[in-house]
Formats: structure tokens, sequence, C-alpha cells
């Protein structure tokens, strides 16, 4: 569970994430599908070639739900209760990937803002996005 | 033996190229250490490491980072033979350190992170692929004398 500061490192730096939030989402599974090209398995409807509308579209989609996260940062599994119902029984997506996803946003969040991301806020987010990918996995069996 | 491309190649030695050997070890090993904590496990005669701030300004920590990441330079150096460059450290890791191979991978995470923070935009998603497949390149030859 997340401390009180490591709340606080969360939310202070998403405030910033907020301000390019779809740009980050993109960058980052742009990231995903560079480093890890087994993910893109989960999407061949897709065109995921650099700046595509489905690729910023998803990214989007992906920063929101953080974004609902971090607004209900203590009860996160309230916030996304629907979303790991989809993941569950829907969508399937191994739980590897959520890691990997995981890392690819630090490494956009860290590009983007270096400054910020002390080593202190780079645990927080570690541990918070681990928390929501545990909460998106919970359901799976 | 692994094959990296032109483009690999010169994705990795162009960055390490610009990469402050001390600065950057010291920084890997101090968020290693800051982020998975348990990894102090290693490191329990290295004195204070009991907040962020000890850490940071840990000059062991500090000394430390340099001598894993001049290694790491080793590995750049010798791209096409890197399993044969790491043998000895891979024993020494095994029989000596007693270190978990996993603690490799984690390092290796974190130092793509903290070349993401120091190089921006240049460190573009194809950089980070190429530097993805070096760091697991690493952390397999490191783990490869293990028994």
């Amino acid at each position: 569970t997340l401390t009180q500061a490591e709340k606080a490192a969360v939310v202070t730096i998403w405030a910033k994430v907020a301000t390019q939030a779809d740009a980050i989402g993109a960058e980052s599974l742009e990231r995903l599908f560079c480093s890890y090209p087994a993910t893109k398995t989960y999407f061949p409807h897709f065109d995921l070639s650099q700046g595509s509308a489905q690729l910023r579209g998803h990214g989007s989609k992906v920063m929101n739900a953080i974004g609902e996260a971090v607004k209900h940062i203590g009860d996160i599994r309230g916030a996304l209760a629907k979303l790991s119902e989809l993941h569950a029984y829907i969508l399937r997506v191994d739980p590897v990937n959520f890691k990997l996803l995981s890392h690819c946003i630090l490494c956009s969040v860290a590009a983007h803002y270096p400054t910020d991301f002390t080593p202190e806020v780079h645990a927080a987010w570690d541990k918070f996005l681990s928390s929501v990918s545990s909460v998106l996995t919970e359901k799976y069996r | 033996m692994v094959h990296w491309s032109a483009e690999e190649k010169q994705l990795i030695t162009n960055i390490w190229s610009k990469v402050n050997v001390a600065d950057c070890g010291a920084e890997a090993l101090a968020r290693l250490l800051i982020v998975y904590p348990w990894t102090q496990r290693f490191f329990s005669s290295f004195g204070n490491l009991s907040s962020p701030t000890a850490i940071n300004g840990n000059p062991l920590v500090r000394a430390h980072g340099k001598k894993v990441l001049t290694s790491f330079g080793d590995a750049v150096k010798n791209l096409d033979n890197i399993k044969k460059c790491f043998a000895q450290l891979s024993k020494l890791h095994c029989d000596k350190l007693h270190v978990d191979p996993e603690n490799f991978r984690l390092l290796g995470d974190i130092l793509i992170i903290v070349l993401a923070s120091h190089f921006g935009k240049d460190f573009t998603p194809a950089c980070q692929s190429a530097w993805e497949k070096m760091v697991r390149v690493v952390a397999h030859a490191l783990a490869h004398e293990y028994h």
C-alpha cells in the first residue's frame, strides 16, 4: 500500500503529466510496441504506425484510466472495478504485459519530466503502477 | 552469439559515448536501492541506507555504481562477445556474491529509466528498444555461468 508521502508524490507529478496525457500515453504505447513486439499481438486490428489516430486514442484511454486511479488513489480497486472485469473476462491480456507497459510509462514520464522524476517519485510511481496492475489482473482467476 | 544490427550498434554506442559513467552509475545503483529496497540485502556493509537522502549521499553507493557501470561499458565495447566478456563476473556473482539474477534485470530496467531521464527526446522508442536488448543480453550473460 502507498504511504501518504507516496500518494502525494503520485498526485503531484500527475498534475504535470495530465497536461500532456494523450501524448505521453501514445508515446508509452509506442515504446511498448517497439521494445516488446509481442505486445502487438493484442492489437491486430490497429494501425500501430507512429502518430496513428488509433495509437493516440488508445494512449488517451490508458492515461484516462490512470488519471481515475490517481483521483481515487485511496481506493484504486473501486475506481477500476469495471476495467478489472473487462481485462479479466474480455481482454485477458497476459499479466506479464502490465509490467512492461508500466515500465514504458515510467520511461516516458522520466523523459518528459527529468527534474521532477526524482528517485522518491520514481519509487512512488513504480509502486502505484504496480497497484494498478494488480487491480487489473486480480479477477483473472 | 547475439546478432546486433548496424542500427542497434549505432544507437547503443552513440548513447554510451555521452554517458557520464560515474554519475549515471551512481544514480542507477541509488535508484535500484530506493525503488526496490529489498536489493539492499546485498549491501549491508555499505553503512547508512536508511533513506533516499542517505542512499543518494552514500559514497560507497556512488563508488560501487561507478564500478558496475564501468563493467557495463566493457559489454558495450565487446558487443559481439558479451558472454565471454562476463564469464568471470558471472561466476563471481554466483559463487561469491550469491546474487539472484533477477536483480540484473531490475538494474537493467532502472538503467533504461535513468537514460530516458538524461536523454529525454533523444531516447527514442527505437533507442530504448536497442538498449532493452542490451540490458537483457548483459543480464543473461551475467547469469550464464550460474549453477
